[in-house]
């Protein structure tokens, strides 16, 4: 199996969302992008790790998914109200 | 037969996942952006995460039951479901975020939640 060319074009969806975290007119906007870009960067380490048969690449992945989460709700939260 | 299968795989969820960047680069305001940001990677990801558990299922029942591959099939499943579980989630804490923050859609006239942006 080819893993690494779906990779790639992984790489150029998280260079296309990056442009929107790069010219996000409010806040929100760029919290977005950020939130897609994680995503896209758990499925291309899975991806990685079935590429080079590495199962701590999956690993990586599924505690990068939980910190993300944590990561985007705390970054709503100050959002919101200002404050943590 | 196999590798068709996971090819078609592949490409719809690489498709899906370059809609969410088009469609974050092209939709009009911060909701519609949430739209097409979070619900297509998580259904390109359902999509892509599956191809590798197909192969990496294949990949167990031909070496065995003590395969290596076991654990690559069994810890991809559970990233997908760190994934569907935490990415609606933390599309749902932005839009509420955003909401409460100020920012409108386009063209938006008539808000029925007005009054939850300023309670508490």
């Amino acid at each position: 199996m080819s893993w690494l060319p779906a990779v790639v074009f992984l790489g150029v969806c998280i260079a296309i969302a990056l442009v929107r975290v790069g010219i996000g007119p409010t806040v929100p906007d760029r919290i977005v992008g950020l939130d897609t870009v994680n995503t896209i960067i758990v499925v291309a380490m899975v991806l990685l790790g079935a590429a080079f048969h590495e199962v701590i690449y999956v690993d990586v992945a599924i505690v990068y998914a939980l910190l993300s989460f944590v990561t985007t709700l705390f970054i709503a939260k100050y959002i919101e109200k200002g404050k943590f | 037969m196999l590798d068709i299968i996971t090819y078609v795989l592949i490409g719809v969820g690489l498709f899906f996942n370059l809609m969410a960047g088009v469609g974050l680069l092209r939709f009009p305001d911060f909701y519609t952006r949430l739209h097409a940001g979070t619900k297509c990677t998580t259904f390109g990801s359902i999509f892509l995460i599956g191809a590798v558990v197909l192969q990496s299922v294949a990949a167990w029942i031909d070496g065995g039951w003590g395969s290596p591959d076991s654990v690559l099939a069994l810890h991809a499943v559970i990233a997908l479901a760190a994934i569907l579980v935490t990415n609606p989630t933390g599309a749902h804490a932005i839009a509420r975020a955003g909401h409460r923050s100020g920012v409108k859609p386009v063209q938006a006239v008539v808000d029925d939640l007005e009054d939850a942006r300023v309670s508490d």
